[in-house]
């Protein structure tokens, strides 16, 4: 079984949803990026997504477009993030997608960029502008390699698509909440839960649901209906408000286990809560 | 180069032309891609629809252009004869308003309200704010900072026809960027908008459908040269940016396999990458020669080591861009089209050039294939023929050569 299933296995024995943060690798540099996968995977984080910075983000809004940026201009290369992950992974086993534009892993190589990966200790891969009837290539090197392909699932999507889609993909199926490029929005529209009851009906795989998700709030609304709830912008929006503060990982911690386990929330989500400690 | 027996160059049915072209998107776009496919495809079977866009492109766009003997341009290169195609006569000033005719007929057919699109030198966005107006549709154009600088007339001309126009200040501020916030726009409002992209480039049916509808230069020009001088032309010269008004000459000679088809990029002011926009460039310090994805097309793309796309330098925003349409990459790969570049310098010259000896003003996108075309009709004999496609006017670009002179 692999890391991402056992992590969806266990939070199904426990009852509670999943809590999957992004974060832009190299914002605000590659050596926080380190202890941030630390901090976050200590904080309760069940998964990470761990995003490579690319010059042309379309699928991005505005937040994770600067983070970009901010890592670009770091010079932060993709084998800089790699060597991240590995770092991070001699502490943690929280699994990790790498979640990135097709052209800078095109231009790696397809099959190093594999090994590479597996090496560094990435679960996963989610390419955000390679749809599966491109990806035929790359799901066949990814899966010898015992790397996970994610693919992204919207509103939009058909059926018949949704389940092409569902028998390429493993791990677990994005579902992308609502039409429109990542960044928070103050309310969930009904589209989200519509698309993950589309999906059930094509696929066993566990469904996180992410784009726009930006409160505890919204995490908890989310896991009525999914197996996990994927926090980008708000995060990436935070580290931005604190760079250069000397206590930036600290209080991203703090800040993801507020969404996780608000103080002021009395729901019974919150006392099923464990403490990453102990695992 | 070894030529390879190219008769046709269709892509399959998911856009692919080879390994290029294709169609690289967020998820949430593929619907609105085959919508447009299979709409597209309706149209294109369709006697109705194209009988309506030839009478739009006759009696409002001004079709057919002629093709003209350019006889002083033809001395003073002193060999074969040069033809212009002249798309700069066209309503709006260039050869764009075939492309956006043939859409917004589309985009009508789909009952879709808001036309969204990017442009560069800003002609594509005035053809789009164009046709917009014809048929009563909201229009929204995207464009690069620095493009609203140096086109400044053309962001005027676009709030006349009742355009909105947004400035782009991400990036390099370009074409580039202007196309990334378009498909950001696109994403969000898929389900009432109509992105009218303007160049042969993009995820598939684009490369196609732009090239069909661009394609009725070359297929005027053959029938005109063929009639004017009762032979197939030795060569057709065209600038390249995404490279639409190349692909629409191009296309239908891509079967007479004796005539060159020879598109010019912009070789900017320098070979190293990021001061150029030549994407067939070879040579260690060009970054040319890379395959990649960029804005949902497999093709050539300017890219450094780690694949972040580069920027780009022309003096010529049309031609600005960091990728080129993917059936060039394919023409370019399988040998049957050549691609060469002129520099900022050697399109002012061309620019120079036409205006004085033929009483024309190019755009400075078009004034790259000047040059190219004096050398190259001056290495074939005086019985043969030349067509250099005459792609868009000159006006944008008077403020911009005034202030280089001064």
């Amino acid at each position: 079984m692999s890391r991402i299933a056992e992590t969806f296995a266990a939070l199904k024995r426990l009852g509670r949803g999943g809590f999957i943060p992004f974060i832009t690798a190299g914002d605000p540099d590659i050596a926080t990026t380190e202890l941030l996968l630390i901090e976050l995977a200590a904080a309760g984080a069940d998964i990470i997504e761990l995003g490579v910075p690319f010059s042309d983000p379309v699928a991005d809004g505005e937040t994770i477009q600067r983070a970009s940026e901010r890592a670009l201009r770091k010079g932060v290369t993709l084998r800089d993030v790699l060597t991240c992950v590995a770092r991070a992974k001699q502490h943690i086993d929280v699994p990790i997608v790498l979640f990135s534009y097709f052209n800078p892993l095109l231009r790696f190589g397809e099959d190093r960029l594999a090994n590479k990966a597996k090496e560094a200790g990435v679960d996963a891969v989610l390419v955000t502008d390679l749809i599966p009837e491109e990806a035929q290539t790359w799901i066949e090197i990814l899966v010898q390699r015992d790397l996970e392909p994610i693919f992204l699932v919207a509103p939009t999507t058909s059926d018949q698509r949704l389940k092409e889609i569902a028998r390429q993909a493993r791990g677990f199926i994005y579902a992308v909440s609502r039409a429109g490029v990542t960044g928070t929005r103050d309310e969930m529209t009904g589209d989200a839960e519509a698309l993950v009851k589309r999906v059930r009906s094509v696929s066993d795989l566990p469904v996180a649901v992410g784009f726009g998700i930006s409160t505890a709030e919204q995490i908890r609304q989310v896991w009525h209906f999914a197996e996990a709830a994927v926090t980008g912008s708000a995060i990436v929006r935070e580290i931005e408000k604190l760079a250069g503060s000397a206590d930036l990982v600290d209080r991203i911690g703090e800040f993801a286990r507020s969404l996780l386990a608000p103080k002021t929330n009395d729901s019974p989500q919150q006392g099923t809560l464990p403490s990453r400690a102990q695992h | 180069m070894q030529k390879s027996q190219i008769i046709r160059s269709e892509p399959d049915e998911h856009g692919h032309w080879g390994r290029f072209g294709g169609r690289y998107v967020p998820e949430i776009l593929v619907a609105p891609l085959e919508e447009l496919t299979e709409e597209f495809t309706r149209a294109r079977q369709d006697n109705n629809f194209w009988r309506e866009l030839n009478q739009l492109l006759r009696d409002y766009a001004g079709r057919p252009t002629p093709l003209f003997h350019a006889r002083r341009l033809t001395a003073h290169a002193g060999g074969a004869q040069i033809y212009l195609k002249r798309e700069d006569l066209l309503h709006t000033g260039a050869h764009k308003i075939n492309n956006a005719l043939g859409q917004a007929l589309l985009a009508r057919r789909m009952r879709k309200q808001r036309v969204i699109a990017e442009t560069g030198a800003g002609q594509h966005g005035v053809a789009t704010a164009t046709v917009c107006a014809l048929f009563g549709l909201r229009c929204v154009i995207y464009m690069g900072a620095e493009d609203v600088r140096r086109q400044a007339l053309n962001v005027f001309r676009m709030r006349l026809l009742g355009a909105e126009v947004i400035t782009v200040n991400a990036g390099t501020r370009t074409l580039k960027d202007a196309i990334n916030e378009a498909l950001r726009d696109w994403v969000t409002n898929v389900h009432d908008t109509y992105y009218l992209l303007g160049s042969a480039l993009g995820p598939h049916p684009y490369p196609l459908m732009v090239r069909e509808f661009q394609s009725v230069i070359g297929r005027e020009a053959r029938e005109q040269i063929l009639s004017a001088t009762g032979k197939l032309p030795r060569a057709l010269i065209a600038c390249v940016g995404g490279g639409s008004n190349a692909i629409g000459l191009f296309h239908p000679f891509i079967a007479d396999e004796r005539v060159r088809l020879i598109g010019v990029e912009a070789g900017g002011h320098g070979d190293s990458l990021g001061e150029h926009a030549a994407r067939f460039h070879t040579g260690e310090r060009s970054g040319g020669g890379c395959i990649g994805v960029l804005q949902g097309t497999m093709s050539y793309v300017l890219q450094d080591p780690n694949g972040q796309i580069a920027t780009t330098h022309s003096i010529s925003a049309g031609l600005d861009y960091s990728a080129i349409g993917p059936e060039h990459a394919f023409l370019h790969d399988n040998g049957r089209a050549e691609y060469i570049s002129s520099s900022d310098s050697e399109a002012l010259e061309g620019f120079e050039l036409s205006a004085r000896l033929e009483g024309i003003i190019p755009a400075l996108e078009t004034a790259h294939a000047i040059l190219p075309a004096v050398r190259i009709a001056r290495e074939s004999t005086r019985d043969d023929a030349i067509i250099v496609n005459l792609s868009g006017r000159g006006d944008k670009d008077v403020q911009l050569i005034a202030d280089l002179q001064r």
